[in-house]
């Protein structure tokens, strides 16, 4: 069965959603997060959309659970790269992704996280 | 001028995979028909969602994709049906957070909200037909 590689990215942990997902990839995706999570100690994921062309309620859906269950294992999630035209159509979608932070890009996006846990965004910690 | 029809096609909506064609396919035609990025990005999230309701709960069907004009302007319509179980409460249905399976209930909405005109026939034990419209 096909998965969606998690690298680690220094102290975070970062996916990179490339592939139209399956309902079935979408739930390993989660499974495996969830093991690295723990397995790490991670205390932040990046995802990054920088190659969806779309993202509907199924993808929003996923991204919403992956966060909601990091928050449950003391990590943090941030969406990075979202591209414009999908940030427009899923304002009208509806879709408000709640408690899930965005940033245009990973550096940025490890920023966030890295402020947010250590109120330093130079790695220090 | 009312609006005629000057070219069409029909694809099948079976399973995951026919929606993730169904994206391709309809991209491609917005793209050739000149829309911008953003209406693009809103017809394929609008057919997305759509498509995957007449896969999940209409238990498959079609999708009809007709380049439409009325005279002054172009545009795309796409009609989804399926002869599943309809829909009882569509005014329940087409609320946001409804939802009879576990998602989000922003399929109906959102696809409304993103495309002209939108319209909906569903009849409890003979299927459900949606159609949407976008200009360019
Ligand atoms: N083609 C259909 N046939 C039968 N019932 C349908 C059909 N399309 C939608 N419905 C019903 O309408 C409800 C709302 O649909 P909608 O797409 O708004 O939300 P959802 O599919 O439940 O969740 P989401 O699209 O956000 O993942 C569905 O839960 C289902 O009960
Ligand atoms: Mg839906």
């Amino acid at each position: 069965m096909d998965r969606i590689p998690i690298l680690r990215m220094s102290e975070f942990l970062l996916v990179t959603i490339q592939v139209d997902m399956h309902d079935r990839l979408a739930m390993a995706l989660q499974e495996d997060l969830t093991d690295q999570i723990v397995r790490h100690r991670s205390h932040g994921v990046l995802i990054d959309i920088s190659t969806l062309e779309v993202v509907d309620s199924f993808i929003g859906r996923m991204i919403g659970n992956i966060a909601g269950m990091s928050r449950i294992l003391d990590a943090e999630t941030v969406v990075v790269g979202m591209r414009p035209a999908v940030a427009i159509t899923l304002v009208e979608l509806g879709l408000s992704l709640p408690g899930v932070r965005t940033a245009l890009d990973v550096d940025k996006g490890m920023q966030l996280l890295r402020t947010s846990l250590h109120g330093t965004s130079n790695g220090a910690s | 001028m009312a609006t005629a029809v000057s070219a069409e096609e029909m694809r099948p909506l079976g399973s995951s995979e026919d929606v993730v064609v169904v994206r391709q396919v309809v991209r491609a035609l917005a793209v050739k028909l000149g829309f911008s990025l953003v209406d693009q990005t809103k017809m394929v999230t609008a057919a997305s969602e759509l498509a995957r309701n007449t896969v999940d709960y209409g238990g498959g069907g079609t999708v009809r994709l007709q380049t439409i004009t009325d005279g002054k302007r172009i545009g795309l319509r796409l009609t989804f049906e399926d002869k599943g179980p309809g829909i009882e409460d569509l005014a329940l249905a087409l609320k946001d957070g409804y939802t009879s399976g576990g998602g989000l209930g922003l399929g109906l909405g959102g696809a409304k909200r993103l495309s002209n005109e939108f319209e909906i026939v569903s009849r409890p034990g003979e299927g459900t037909r949606v159609s949407i419209a976008r200009w360019r």
